[in-house]
This record gives structure tokens, C-alpha cells and sequence, in this order.
């Protein structure tokens, strides 16, 4: 489903990515997983083309992405959360996720998604006229998943997820990340700090370091890896 | 009571050329953070194309009113071409540039076109032909209240409603206000954000050169360098009311319109700007934000 393939991406004169190449097939939830300032964000970020890669190729869907502008990328149904949760602070709940679907005119379908998310978190129907920058870190990391689902996503970017949260609203956002993947068929690739929670969920899982990435493999093997065990899992 | 009356009105006018300029600052700043100095000359630049068109029509024997909406049209779509343009040659390039590069570029593109406009046409005063008539219903109260003067508030009204009803409602003016709020997520949602931007310098330049008309049929003349003042002003009631944020921008206008107004009219027409920049002193020290602006709040 997304392919990429010896991608270099530099901030001015620093190079923050090298050669990286990761596969995602249809339907599975693959994790990236780092110490901060591994490279992970800048990933997210080359493959919605808001920072540019230098070299290397990415194609979604048998299309390359690299020519294309972020917009045409959402259009394609490539999906990314970024970090921080990004609300809009002055608009409502509501109005969040109507720009999640900015590009859609199918009235009936995004109504229909509408009561979809509402029925995953039901705190965001309660909040619905709330503006987004009053509402709590957990409540706005629902409110931002939400509105990606609003976009029709095939392809999940979620950058950590997690972050900031309490381990219960943690929970409860895994076991929504998982139940997306599972009943809307939605691929997910999922970045994360948290590498123990994350590979729990996840298929398969890619680990960075230094812009590189240094091990490929099942998250089951990876939860098992001696290294992995040490640097990661503080095991 | 009628001086009152005519003070109050005549800021009220002043107010709304003011607003109308402004919220092409405050709409400008809300979505790049860059003060347009070259605003001030759009608005100029749509009172010269009004002239332009004008006299050419008057020539032909146009009516008056007839010409006034033509000359209007058209000074409307100059300066949004102008606006555009200027945003592309001046201000895209530097979009990651530090923030001062493009104010820089701002100050140069203003004292370009100001001068450009000089050499195209004169540095004298020149005639502007009055094109709205006076109304029967007005001559009454024409005395201190004229119709081009209502002309003037009516048409801020007007445009304000609209403008409203656009940012709230439409498309177009809710991907404005995520992309003022978050430029990056704008992105991420699939909002063509140059396109939003190139929309935003298009409405502020209409609203200018809506403006400039209105105030040129009023006053009766027009120069080069009108451009400047009013530009500072209305930026002063952008920054009054609160910079970035557009019910903002109208409030400050209108304060600064009527402070303007009942100081010349009770005190002196010599301390007209000791007022206005006097207000804008005393709001800068108790509330740095603005009236209706908003300090910065981050959720980490």
C-alpha cells in the first residue's frame, strides 16, 4: 500500500533522515518506534510531503507521492496526526471535525462518519459546541483522531498518541486505534514513544535511531528482541 | 446637540474608511503574522484606478452614478490584482524566511508602488469628481451628514455583514480561520493554504480599494501619497482593536474615527493625531493585545 524507498530528508544542511525504507501492506497496523529526536516525526512529515525529501521515492496506492501537495495526499486518503493533537483552539468541537472532511462534498457520508466518531467518544458529542482549546489533552487527542476519520482515511498516520495522556485514556485510545483498524478495515501506522504499548497493537514494527532505521521486524519478535528489550522497554 | 450630532457622524465616516482598510491588515496579519505596509497604497492605487475611470466615462457622457459603479468595479479589481501580485512577487518567496525579511519587503513594495504611482501620474492634488449625488431625501440633515457620507457607512455596513457571513459560513472562510489558528494542521487537512492566502490579500484589497473610492468621491481628491496616512491609521485601529482579529479591526476603527473627530471638533484640528496616537499609547500599555485580541495561550 505505501512503499518508501531510500528517502534522505535534510533541514537546511542537516541531514535528519537516511535511506530510510519502510513498507505498509493493506490493513495492517505497523509501528515506528525511537528515542526523541530519532527521526520518527520527520518521517510522518516527508510522507504528507510537508517537509520535502531530498531523495528517495514514496508511493501510496501505486501513485508517488513526492510530486504531489499535501492536499492531493489527503485526497488520496493518507491521514496524518500530528503531535501536539494540532486542535484548532478557536473552533468548536464540531467545527474541527467538519474541517476534517474540508475536501468531501458526499453530505450523506460525512454525516454518516459524524455519528461514527460520536459513537467512539461520545465525550466529543457531549463537548460538540465547546471550542477546542478548552477541552483536555485526552478529550483533544480524540477530538484529533476524530477528525482524521472524518477525512476517509486508508492510510492512519498517529504520531504519539499517547503523549501527555493519563495511562487510562491511553487505554482507551489503543483499543480505539485497534478497533478502527479492525472494523473499518483503516490502515494504521502508528509512531510512538511508548514502544511497549505500541508493539502490543501493532503487526509489525520498524525501530529508528540517528535518522536510520536499525531493525525491521514482527512486533512480536521485536517485543522479544534482547535490544529492543534494553533500550526501549526499560526491561 | 447637532454639533455633537455632526462630530459623532463625521467620526462614524472617518471610522468606517478606517475599518475597511483595517481589515485588510488585521485579515492579512491573522494568517502570515506580516504587517501589509503596502496596504495603504492598494487603497491609493484604488482610488487613482476609480479617477482613471472616471474621467474616461465622464467624457463619454455616462451619468454620474452609473460611472460611480463602473469606476468602483474596477478599482475593486486593480488593487486585487495588485494585492495578489504583490503577495507573489513580495512575499511568497520569503514565507520561511526570519520575520523580519518580509516586513522589510513590505516597506520596500509600499515605497515602490507610492513612487511608481508618482511618476505614472503627478505629485499634485488632483480633482476627483463627485459621483454619488446628493440625495433629496438627505437635505435635511446635509448640513452634517452628507450622501456621500452615508454612502461611506452604508457600504461598511454592507461589506461587514458580508464579510462576516464568509468567514463563518463558507468554505473558503472557515479554511481562513484554521489556517490563521494552525497553519501546519491546515495542511494536514488538505487545505490549499497559498490559495487561502492569495484569497485573503484579494478580500483586504477590495475592502481598500472600496475605501479609496468612497473617500476620494467624499473628500473630492486624491494624491499620491494618501495612502500612507490612512494606511497608519488603520493599522494603528487594527492594532487598537486587537491585531488578527477582524471584529477587532472595526471596533478600533471606529474608536479611533470618533477620538479623531470630537478632538478636533472640541479641542483643536492641530492635535488630531496626539489623540489617536495618544489612545493607541495608553491601549499598547494596558492591554498589549488589543482590545479584542487575544494573548497567546499554549496547551502543552
Amino acid at each position: 500500500m505505501l512503499e518508501i524507498k531510500n528517502m534522505n530528508t535534510y533541514y537546511g544542511n542537516i541531514q535528519a533522515l537516511h535511506d530510510i525504507n519502510i513498507s505498509v501492506k493493506q490493513g495492517e497496523i505497523i509501528t515506528l518506534i525511537g528515542a526523541n529526536g530519532a527521526g520518527k516525526t520527520t518521517t510522518l512529515m516527508s510522507m504528507s510531503n510537508v517537509v520535502t525529501p531530498k531523495q528517495g521515492e514514496i508511493t501510496f496506492l501505486g501513485e508517488q507521492l513526492l510530486t504531489k501537495k499535501p492536499d492531493d495526499i489527503v485526497k488520496m486518503g493518507l491521514i496524518h496526526v500530528p503531535e501536539g493533537r494540532h486542535i484548532f483552539p478557536y473552533l468548536s468541537v464540531m467545527e474541527n471535525l467538519d474541517l476534517g472532511a474540508f475536501l468531501r462534498n458526499d453530505k450523506a457520508g460525512i454525516k454518516k462518519d459524524l455519528d461514527h466518531v460520536f459513537e467512539l467518544f461520545p465525550r466529543l458529542h457531549e463537548r460538540r459546541n465547546q471550542q477546542g482549546g478548552t477541552l483536555s489533552g485526552g478529550e483533544q487527542q480524540m477530538l484529533a483522531i476524530s477528525r482524521a476519520l472524518m477525512a476517509q482515511p486508508k492510510l492512519l498516520l498517529l504520531d504519539e498518541p499517547s503523549l501527555g495522556l493519563a495511562p487510562i485514556i491511553v487505554r482507551q485510545i489503543f483499543d480505539i486505534i485497534k478497533r478502527i483498524n479492525k472494523e473499518n478495515g483503516t490502515t494504521i501506522f502508528l509512531v510512538e514513544q511508548n514502544a511497549n504499548l505500541a508493539l502490543k497493537v501493532a503487526d509489525r514494527g520498524y525501530v529508528m535511531e540517528n535518522g536510520h532505521i536499525t531493525l525491521e521486524d514482527t512486533a512480536d519478535n521485536l517485543l522479544a528482541n534482547e535490544d529492543v528489550k534494553k533500550a526501549y522497554l526499560g526491561i | 446637540m447637532e454639533y455633537f450630532l455632526e462630530l459623532f457622524l463625521g467620526g462614524l465616516t472617518r471610522g468606517s474608511i478606517y475599518a475597511l482598510i483595517a481589515l485588510g491588515y488585521t485579515m492579512v496579519y491573522g494568517i502570515i503574522q506580516l504587517i501589509n505596509f503596502a496596504h495603504g497604497e492598494i487603497y491609493m492605487i484604488g482610488a487613482f484606478t476609480a479617477l482613471i475611470f472616471a474621467s474616461v466615462l465622464s467624457i463619454l457622457g455616462w451619468p454620474a452614478l452609473a460611472i460611480f459603479v463602473v469606476a468602483t468595479a474596477a478599482a475593486v479589481l486593480y488593487s486585487s490584482a495588485y494585492g495578489y501580485t504583490i503577495e507573489k512577487i513580495a512575499y511568497t518567496p520569503l514565507r520561511n524566511a526570519p520575520r523580519l525579511s518580509p516586513l522589510i519587503s513590505a516597506i520596500g513594495m509600499s515605497l515602490f508602488l507610492q513612487n511608481y504611482v508618482l511618476l505614472a501620474q503627478t505629485s499634485d492634488f488632483l480633482p476627483f469628481p463627485q459621483l454619488i449625488p446628493d440625495f433629496e431625501f438627505m437635505e435635511p440633515i446635509s448640513h452634517i451628514f452628507s450622501s456621500a457620507e452615508l454612502a461611506i457607512v452604508l457600504t461598511t455596513v454592507i461589506v461587514m455583514l458580508l464579510l462576516t457571513y464568509y468567514i463563518k459560513f463558507t468554505n473558503m472562510g472557515k479554511a481562513m480561520r484554521a489556517t490563521a489558528q494552525d497553519k501546519t494542521m491546515a495542511l494536514l487537512i488538505g487545505i490549499n493554504v497559498d490559495r487561502v492566502i492569495s484569497v485573503t490579500f484579494i478580500i483586504g484589497s477590495s475592502l481598500a480599494a472600496l475605501g479609496g473610492v468612497l473617500i476620494a468621491n467624499h473628500i473630492g481628491q486624491v494624491n499620491f501619497y494618501i495612502g500612507f496616512i490612512a494606511g497608519i491609521k488603520a493599522f494603528t485601529a487594527a492594532v487598537l482593536g486587537g491585531i488578527g482579529s477582524i471584529p477587532g479591526a472595526v471596533l478600533g476603527a471606529l474608536i479611533l474615527g470618533w477620538t479623531e473627530s470630537f478632538a478636533t471638533g472640541y479641542i483643536s484640528s492641530d492635535y488630531e493625531d496626539v489623540f489617536a496616537f495618544g489612545l493607541l499609547v495608553l491601549i499598547l500599555i494596558f492591554r498589549p493585545a488589543g482590545l479584542l485580541g487575544r494573548s497567546e495561550t499554549k496547551k502543552v
